[in-house]
């Protein structure tokens, strides 16, 4: 029995920050600092999964400690249905991403290491803290990191450029909230007894009147949105994922867009119920812009990392229609869309940069016939693609499908103005094949140019890393029931709260 | 046995799983049988089902595991085991399992053999999820698996850009229907509560006609997909790029058959949906003729077949559509086998002839390869419906039920489309393997196949001719009292003087069809090429098929990719635009009140405090202002 894991999970990768500055002469030392600490650290998330108790919505192992007493502001850290998943992938997206670098990274990398330890530190707070102060300094941790890993060990003088767009977007939508956050804890009560903690804010909900949460939602709403990112918001990502090394595109599309769809389902909807009204309208109709629009613009890409940035901006359409369509399927498939979008792009991120470190391309057109070389790249590469282009069988098609149908059901076509956004949003999913395989076409298939002819298929190494990702995509589109058992109570909890009907007697 | 019918796809699966592991390394050519044994167990398994079917099981569902499971909507995967699928099953194995054979011999020399026979278990697998599925979910799980196949296994040859523009093409316009399945099963979930088949037909009646209406429709968008049908029918010719016993098996046989399944499983939604089976019906018929005029004009032999499918899986959405699910299927059942044999026939005379798929490069084939020749025009008699070959039965069946049950226009279509299959199956054949050869060094190389592969075209040929019985006599023979209960359709007294002459009008038109073929390409008169430059445009039309690639190519796909490539200039420049413009709004304001700035990065940075200020500033200030009311 181990206790305080939720503490630890967050200590871990500060603890390893140690032994890594100790050793900051030897990158080999290093990286098996750094490897060491994240694999201690996906143990102790799949110890937790154990210890989770499956079909209970409300907060686990939930750790407390007065922080800033005279301000009311806790240490509180719990997990429930909704973050617990998303903790273990991020752990193992981390483990992943900081494996593949100790081949890829060879500049200065005792700071590159200790970037990502930070970065974990600040990611796993995100989905572990439910003391709002306490969830916003994880949430401007995660960006300080990236800011360096993007900036220093990015790929073109454009780095700079997109490194710092990253961070100002970013940043515009996040102080934002700070502000609000403050006066969320100024409306939560008397002196003395006000609170930023989750719980206790959701028993003084009512405290907030509906003038009050549709300002409150649009600031915490704008900073998710552009964390997502939501169109219009999105035009930092193609940057940042171009520029970013293959460890951190991974990352930011595995685990710190989660960020913002987690924040919704956490925070905004369950403690602002009528701001989630208000602005309910406008985030369906944004969240099918971005499925279409990011699926056409995707599909004339010319950078391999551009194609799939944009991707991801349609993925989490999906994932913003799954949660403002306001009932169980469309959360969990949320959800579920969250977990499988951050290991199959994940996985998509690995291969677009494992590709390049063999070619040293990414333009499309510089590419092609690879299959004839890579037979192994190949049916690794193939099975992310129709994972991502949701093939049944395989995770994503789970997640979507399930949007999908609480779209229709918010929308339902015997309804009047029914068959609106399910519908177009299905459309993303025949775009979704377009782009994918024409790109595949275009990439795989031909005759291999010369230049390709002698490079080597898959190290083991590279193996090692996409072989976990390989088998959840394959795990989670056969046996999803585990996975949705394990979500579903709590975002049945978060639904209820955000459609309370009590809410109406107050409006 | 029925309790075991999940080891029939996983006999395929296993196969597939062990050729992808250890294909390329140590099996290799071990592959092939390997394959082959695993679809052979499931033939056999597929057999005993049926028996136990026959005897009187008609309706099991043998459950696995929950799928999925989310508020109110569940999913499991569980196999329905009834005529319907028995039928299925045991087409889907036994055509499979000769092809698998047949293929050993044909990718005999290929590099790819390993990969071949990694695919096609897969593909296999697929189909028989799709098959067995009790709810509509898993049957879309089956359904787009086969899709992914045909993709993998039209784009074989990948190096070459048309099987791999092919095979993308054959999956999006799949993707197209496929936008109708997932409208259709979600607005049938939202109905009936459930996607079960078995519940949703128990309580068709709680909903409205409009809404079955968009129900079937959606899901007959999905089954033009999948089956060709207009107006999605352009990717199936071009499919004809993958190997032949792939066009053999999945692109004539088994998977593009699943969209006359769809709806024959569904036929009581469809039956209680208004005109949505005369559509259906109408549809089927326009694609039938469509397609018979193309084939009319074709010269590469393989796609003279893939129009043939077309247009014989227009016959059965016709038979659906007025309201003959059981020759629907019945008709299925005997395509496959004759249709099968000609793939595979086309492909031992394309084997033989180093690769030549032109029929004017053939000719006089008929002595070099006899067994490829004898069964090929068994199973050519069959398709132009001549009695007592399989396609006979099963044809005649769909064209008299339309005149039957009161379509005649429908009839008359199906009649004279007839004769058109007649003739291009004539000119085909003759073509091939009469005449004088028409290239010497091809004629002089042919040689009948290896007995690997002509052995499955015999065992094909007996299918050919012996799987119309089971529709003997019309109305009431075999087929028809053990798919009743399945299709819920009422059994009537057949009116045999009406079928006798129908019948005699549809062989009349095949002998017409057969018989100018054999007049025009034999002995000349009209010459072929006399009329065809007496038939000018319309011939040139047909030689171009009617020209829907160049619309669906030129038009709607260039229309896609410049909407597509304005949307990114929108996002480059407008959207983007717009965030840079801010930014340098506020290097300008910055640099008015401090000129010395370091670089562009502090600009930004500089800009960013800037405009946050100015924002907190006053959108903190209405936050007060919020709260102080």
């Amino acid at each position: 029995m181990i206790d305080h894991i939720l503490t630890l999970l967050v200590v871990i990768p500060l603890l390893g920050l140690v032994p890594l500055f100790v050793f900051m002469r030897s990158a080999a030392a290093v990286r098996q600092v750094a490897v060491v600490t994240t694999g201690v650290e996906l143990l102790l998330s799949l110890y937790m999964l154990t210890r989770f108790r499956v079909g209970e919505a409300g907060f686990q192992l939930r750790e407390s400690a007065a922080w800033l007493p005279s301000l009311g502001i806790r240490y509180e850290l719990a997990v429930d249905g909704l973050s617990v998943l998303l903790v273990a992938m991020t752990t193992l997206l981390t483990f992943l991403a900081v494996l593949y670098s100790t081949k890829t990274i060879t500049h200065r990398v005792g700071e590159y290491m200790a970037s990502f330890l930070l970065l974990e530190v600040g990611m796993v707070g995100v989905f572990l803290a439910i003391d709002l102060f306490l969830f916003y300094v994880f949430f401007e941790l995660m960006l300080v990191p990236m800011y360096l890993i993007i900036g220093i060990w990015g790929g073109s003088p454009r780095k700079l450029y997109a490194t710092l767009k990253f961070v100002l977007f970013t940043l515009a939508g996040s102080l934002l909230m700070l502000v609000w956050i403050i006066a969320v804890y100024l409306a939560s009560g008397e002196p003395g007894a006000r609170t930023l903690t989750l719980p206790a804010l959701l028993a003084v909900r009512d405290r907030f009147s509906a003038d009050f949460q549709f300002w409150v939602f649009l600031a915490f709403g704008l900073a998710f949105a552009i964390k997502m990112p939501m169109f219009p918001f999105h035009t930092w990502l193609p940057d940042a994922h171009v520029e970013a090394p293959t460890a951190g595109s991974i990352i930011l599309a595995g685990v710190l867009l989660k960020a913002g769809g987690y924040g919704f389902l956490r925070f905004a909807l369950p403690l602002f119920p009528w701001g989630t009204q208000a602005w309910l309208p406008v985030l369906i109709v944004l969240s099918v812009i971005a499925i279409l629009y990011g699926a056409v613009v995707s599909a004339v890409q010319r950078d391999l990392k551009k194609l799939v940035a944009y991707s991801s901006v349609a993925h989490m359409g999906f994932v913003t229609l799954g949660i403002f369509v306001l009932n169980a399927q469309g959360g969990v498939g949320a959800v579920l869309q969250m977990l499988n979008h951050g290991i199959v792009t994940g996985a998509l991120f690995l291969f677009v940069g494992i590709q390049y470190e063999k070619t040293h391309k990414r333009l499309i057109a510089d590419l092609g016939g690879l299959a004839n070389r890579w037979p192994l790249y190949t049916a690794f590469f193939g099975v992310f693609v129709f994972a991502s282009l949701g093939l049944p069988g395989l995770n994503g098609f789970v997640g979507e499908f399930l949007v999908l149908l609480g779209a229709f059901r918010f929308n339902p076509p015997t309804g009047p103005g029914g068959l609106t956004w399910g519908p177009l949003a299905a459309i993303g999913v025949i775009l979704a094949a377009v782009y994918l395989l024409w790109m595949f076409q275009r990439v795989m298939f031909g005759v291999v140019r010369e230049a390709y002819r002698s490079l080597p298929d898959l190290s083991p190494l590279e193996v090692a890393c996409a072989a976990p990702l390989l088998v959840l995509t394959v795990v989670m589109g056969v046996f999803p029931q585990p996975f949705i058992a394990i979500i579903e109570p709590s975002v049945q909890r978060i639904v209820a709260l955000a459609t309370d009907p009590a809410l109406a007697l107050f409006k | 046995m029925i309790a075991l019918a999940w080891l029939i796809p996983l006999f395929p699966l296993a196969a597939f799983l062990i050729n992808l592991c250890f294909g390329k390394r140590w099996l290799k050519h071990a592959t092939g049988p390997i394959a082959s044994a695993a679809i052979g167990l499931s033939a056999l398994l597929s057999i005993a089902v049926f028996a136990e079917v026959l005897g009187g099981k008609t309706r099991t569902v043998v459950q696995l595991y929950e799928w999925i499971g989310v508020g109110d909507f569940r999913v499991d995967v569980a196999a329905l085991v009834d005529p319907l699928s028995s039928v299925m099953l045991l087409v889907v194995t036994v055509v499979s399992f000769l092809v698998h054979v047949y293929s050993i011999g044909y990718m005999e020399h290929d590099d790819g053999f390993w990969r071949f026979f990694t695919w096609l278990p897969l593909f296999v697998f697929a189909m028989l999820i799709l098959v067995l599925a009790d709810n509509y979910l898993l049957m879309f799980v089956g359904w787009e698996g086969v899709g992914l196949c045909s993709y993998l296994l039209i784009g074989f040859w990948f190096e070459r850009p048309e099987p791999a523009g092919a095979a993308k093409k054959a999956f999006v316009m799949n993707r197209i229907g496929d936008w109708g399945y997932t409208i259709g099963m979600i607005t049938t979930f939202l109905v009936f509560g459930t996607l079960n088949y078995v519940e949703i037909f128990d309580r068709v009646g709680i909903a409205s006609q409009g809404v079955l209406l968009l129900i079937c429709l959606t899901f007959f968008l999905g089954a033009t997909g999948k089956s060709a049908q207009l107006p999605l029918s352009s990717w199936l010719p071009d499919a004809m790029e993958g190997p032949t016993p792939v066009s053999a098996l999945i692109h004539a046989a088994t998977m593009v058959t699943a969209g006359v399944y769809l709806v024959a499983r569904s036929t009581p939604l469809f039956a209680a949906a208004g005109p949505a089976l005369q559509i259906v019906g109408v549809v089927g018929a326009l694609t039938a003729i469509f397609a018979a005029t193309i084939a009319l004009a074709q010269f590469d032999i393989k796609r003279v077949m893939a129009y043939s499918t077309v247009s014989q899986l227009g016959y059965m959405f016709l038979a659906l559509g007025v309201g003959a699910p059981i020759a629907a299927i019945f008709h299925l059942a005997t395509h496959a086998f004759f249709k099968a044999l000609l793939f595979l026939g086309s492909g031992s005379v394309i084997h033989s002839v180093g690769g030549e798929q032109d029929m004017r490069r053939m000719g006089g084939l008929r002595s070099k390869m006899p067994v490829t020749y004898w069964t090929m025009l068994i199973a050519g008699g069959a398709l132009a419906a001549l009695p007592p070959l399989a396609g006979f039965w099963s044809k005649d069946e769909i064209v008299c039920s339309a005149f039957q049950n009161g379509y005649p226009l429908l009839w008359a279509v199906g009649v004279f489309t007839g004769a058109l299959t007649a003739f291009y199956v004539t000119r085909a054949l003759w073509l091939t393997f009469h005449g004088e050869p028409r290239d010497h060094h091809l004629h002089e190389h042919a040689h009948e196949s290896p007995r690997v592969m002509t052995l499955p075209l015999m065992l094909l040929a007996v299918g050919a001719v012996t799987a119309g019985f089971a529709g003997f006599p019309p109305d009431a023979g075999f087929i028809h009292r053990f798919l009743a209960p399945a299709l819920e359709v009422s059994e009537h007294e057949p009116q045999y003087l009406t079928i006798v002459l129908l019948a005699l009008a549809s062989v009349v038109a095949g002998l017409v069809g057969i018989g100018v073929g054999l007049s025009m390409y034999a002995r000349h008169r009209p010459d072929p090429t006399a009329v065809s430059r007496a038939a000018g445009g319309l011939y040139t039309l047909l030689v171009n098929r009617y020209y829907v690639d160049e619309l669906y190519d030129r038009r709607f796909v260039d229309l896609a990719k410049r909407a597509a490539g304005a949307s990114w200039a929108f996002d480059m420049h407008i959207i983007d635009g717009l965030v840079n413009r801010l930014g340098w709004l506020f290097t300008l304001a910055a640099s008015g009140l401090r000129r010395a700035q370091t670089g562009i990065v502090g600009n930004y940075a500089l800009s960013i405090v800037a405009g946050l200020l100015a924002i907190m500033v006053v959108y903190g200030g209405y936050a007060v202002g919020v709260l102080r009311r």
